[in-house]
């Protein structure tokens, strides 16, 4: 038979996006970073807002980490008394995006190909100074990530991203599902199991 | 009905069922001590005073085992809500339903630095199952209803009330306790999974050497009944963790004794050779699987636990079944009804190897001479108390190893033991909680010189509220189990462990206004044990035993369970390089 234990951490860990939907009040953001912090995982990105329902916030994590200890993780992050339902979205169908605001040197000879650049890329120049533009963008990580490293032989001064926020595709939602669990038809589903 | 918020809270207490608090009052928490004082609520809540409020969260965790009621504590901010910590995270470890109410300071003063202020909710998020922090006095009757429904459900654990005083001070209108409750992210799961339970079954249906390991989580649930016909129909033999002990009687044949690091040999090595582990409550301790990368490699392991977070989280097991471990025993009862099988004669040869372990390493120690044999005293409680089946608790080291193995009438929730913490000091105040849960009932407390001394403040609470907690002592003068380990694995260099400059434990007694006795020589260990169990009021009995006994057998750190090393044994010195 073949072991038990987990198997050896290997160099390249995957990269796991996981949504939750959680109490909108104060504490709740703490108890979830805090958990994850206490596997000795750094996190990629966090992004929270309200949803529909004012009471109920909706965190989007990326986290990189070993699938058995992501998948532990998912699990202690449902046992939180204020997280109301979590899923990994590792695997499925799904929208992410993600903005970015960056301020870029702007010499009169790179300024045309910089508006090249960016409209290639369909971001938006949201403030123009003498020397320096600011770009918008909204897209994936990759596509974010391609749009600096084209920017970055003009001299980019600072940039500030949201981090990512994602949904599923098609015509599964997640707050219906949530819904469900607290009006009592389903259980508090535990991901990773039968 | 408007009503200040200690009011609400304590009326909200009362409709919980809330009768005993163990507690000590301070600055911020006064005015809701103020209203205990009442007389119509001091005529409902019983307020104990302890001396210390670590003592105060272990009695509340010896008053939920016993009784299976949930624990109240009660303390003030900053120093006092710190000093619940240790006690908190042991309740979180043992799965101990306590609810914590700590004061604060008022929330205009909360995070300027206050006096007495420390932020508590935020210390004791990783250490409590859920906080609270109360910050409108409506909201009172609502947090103290989810409190105790999330400490006693799902997996029980401690949960802790932040109060700050302008809550508890404000008013607003009473509207009596909420009768529904529904906690949208806290949907314990108890049933288990039919398609689970039916692949359970069918693994045991074909098993050769099968084998039950069960743990706390039986005792949480109160399944004894049907752990009892489930191994009554299908003659599985049982073993069980530390705090798994009581959960099955003692006395069976089908019951191997206790597993894990000091667990008797043979139901250790039964874990090492069975072809089915079904793990009944219990989570994979690293005390009972030893080196995991050699744990049940040999065997399909079914598990069955309330928290989906215990299950795989260590060992990969092949059947996982999420549920209350009550309901799903039901259901695997039922299922197992309808299986054509030959039980009882299946598994002779099973039963056979078994016992030839047991033969070959039996429990044993080495002659006694002059000096007592701590297992002797042990043995000889068990023998003067048996017939008062008695409440007992134990402190945390050789002692407590000792009365786990050789304590032979382990009841449901007559045995009380800090397990995953590991904590000293847990024994006293847990046995002086679980004697106020039962005043009329032997308590005894089985502990160490070294534990012992940890806590031992409290005894003035025992004797002011006439709680006859029995203190036995094994005295060896040493923090025992450290230097078992200096012993076997530090050649001998004993670092910090000699506590041979101590109190006197009998004029500790008087002083305390308790009484104390003393045995020095093994003859007087069984007339002293029985005149102290005789003995009104608290009692504590100095056992003064052979000092450099060790605690046998024992799965060396890091090893595995095969590596087990019995009395008399020599120790391997290859094992154990790589931990000087």
């Amino acid at each position: 038979m073949s072991e038990r234990t987990r198997s050896a951490p290997k160099e390249a860990k995957a990269r796991h996006i996981i949504t939750l939907l959680v109490e909108n009040h104060a504490g709740v953001l703490a108890r979830v970073a805090a958990l994850i912090a206490a596997k000795g995982y750094n996190i990629d990105s966090l992004t929270v807002g309200e949803t529909m329902d004012p009471s109920i916030s909706r965190m989007t994590l990326v986290v990189r980490g070993d699938d058995s200890v992501v998948e532990q993780a998912v699990k202690q992050l449902n046992r939180l008394i204020d997280v109301i339902r979590v899923t990994d979205l590792t695997g499925e169908e799904f929208v992410e995006r993600e903005l970015i605001l960056l301020k870029v040197k702007a010499k009169p000879e790179a300024k045309a190909e910089i508006l090249r650049i960016a409209d290639i890329f369909r971001a938006k120049v949201v403030d123009v100074a003498p020397l320096s533009y600011m770009l918008e963008l909204t897209g994936a990580e990759d596509k974010l990530n391609a749009f600096i490293e084209l920017l970055k032989p003009y001299g980019i001064q600072e940039f500030a991203r949201t981090g990512m926020t994602v949904m599923t595709r098609g015509s599964k939602v997640l707050s219906k599902q949530a819904e469900e669990v607290w009006r009592g038809s389903e259980t508090k589903k535990v991901v990773g199991l039968e | 009905m408007k009503l200040t918020g200690s009011e609400i809270l304590l009326r909200s207490l009362v409709e919980e069922g809330v009768d005993t608090v163990f507690g000590i009052p301070g600055g911020v928490i006064l005015h809701t001590y103020d209203v205990l004082t009442d007389s119509a609520m001091a005529s409902k809540i019983r307020h104990i005073l302890c001396r210390h409020e670590q003592g105060a969260t272990h009695a509340a965790e010896g008053y939920y085992k016993a009784s299976g009621k949930v624990g109240t504590v009660m303390v003030t901010s900053g120093p006092g809500a710190c000093n619940t910590i240790t006690g908190v995270t042991d309740a979180l470890l043992d799965s101990m339903a306590i609810v914590v109410f700590t004061g604060q300071v008022p929330t205009s003063a909360m995070g300027c630095d206050a006096f007495q202020e420390a932020d508590v909710v935020g210390t004791t998020r990783s250490c409590t199952k859920h906080n609270f922090l109360a910050l409108k006095t409506e909201d009172i009757p609502r947090i103290v209803k989810e409190a105790y429904y999330i400490a006693r459900s799902g997996r029980p654990g401690p949960v802790l009330v932040d109060l700050p005083k302008n809550v508890v001070m404000g008013r607003a209108e009473y509207r009596g306790h909420p009768q529904e409750l529904n906690i949208r992210g806290y949907k314990p799961t108890t049933q288990g999974h039919a398609g689970q339970i039916k692949r359970a079954v069918e693994l045991m249906r074909t098993a050769r050497r099968p084998l039950i390991y069960g743990g706390g989580g039986i005792i949480h649930a109160e399944a004894f009944d049907e752990l009892r016909e489930l191994v009554a129909t299908t003659q599985i033999p049982v073993v069980l963790t530390l705090m798994g002990l009581g959960a099955f009687d003692t006395s069976d044949p089908r019951w191997l004794g206790m597993v894990g690091m000091h667990g008797t040999y043979w139901s250790n090595m039964a874990m090492v050779d069975c072809d089915l582990m079904i793990a009944i409550g219990s989570r994979f301790s690293d005390r009972v699987t030893g080196k995991l990368s050699e744990f049940g490699k040999q065997c399909k392991i079914i598990h069955i636990d309330i928290d989906p977070t215990s299950i795989r989280k260590t060992v990969h097991v092949d059947v996982p079944i999420v549920g209350d471990v009550r309901q799903v025993l039901g259901e695997l009862n039922k299922a197992i009804g309808q299986v054509k099988r030959n039980w009882s004669g299946d598994f002779e040869e099973w039963y056979a190897q078994i016992a030839e372990w047991k033969a070959k390493h039996p429990l044993r120690y080495g002659p006694m001479q002059d000096a007592i044999k701590p297992q002797y005293a042990i043995d000889t409680v068990f023998e003067v108390s048996e017939e008062k089946n008695p409440i007992v608790a134990t402190g945390v080291g050789q002692h407590q190893m000792w009365a786990a193995q050789r304590y032979r009438g382990h009841k449901p929730r007559r045995w009380l033991t800090s397990g995953g913490l590991g904590t000293m000091g847990f024994g006293f105040p847990a046995a002086m909680g679980a004697q106020a849960a039962f005043p009329s009932d032997l308590v005894i407390c089985i502990d160490g010189d070294g534990s012992f001394q940890m806590t031992n403040q409290d005894l003035i609470t025992c004797v002011e509220n006439n709680l006859p907690v029995k203190v036995v002592i094994i005295n060896n003068g040493y923090l025992g189990m450290v230097r078992q380990w200096q012993e076997l694995f530090y050649s001998r260099r004993y670092s910090q462990v000699d506590l041979t400059v101590q109190p006197d434990f009998v004029k500790l007694a008087e002083a305390y206004g308790a009484v104390g006795f003393r045995a020095r020589r093994p003859e007087e260990v069984k007339p002293i044990l029985q005149q102290a169990f005789a003995t009104p009021g608290p009692v504590i009995v100095d056992i003064v035993t052979d000092r450099e006994e060790n605690c046998f057998p024992m799965i060396p750190p890091g090893g595995a369970i095969k590596d087990i090393i019995d009395y008399g044994d020599p120790i391997p010195e290859k094992l154990f390089q790589g931990l000087r």
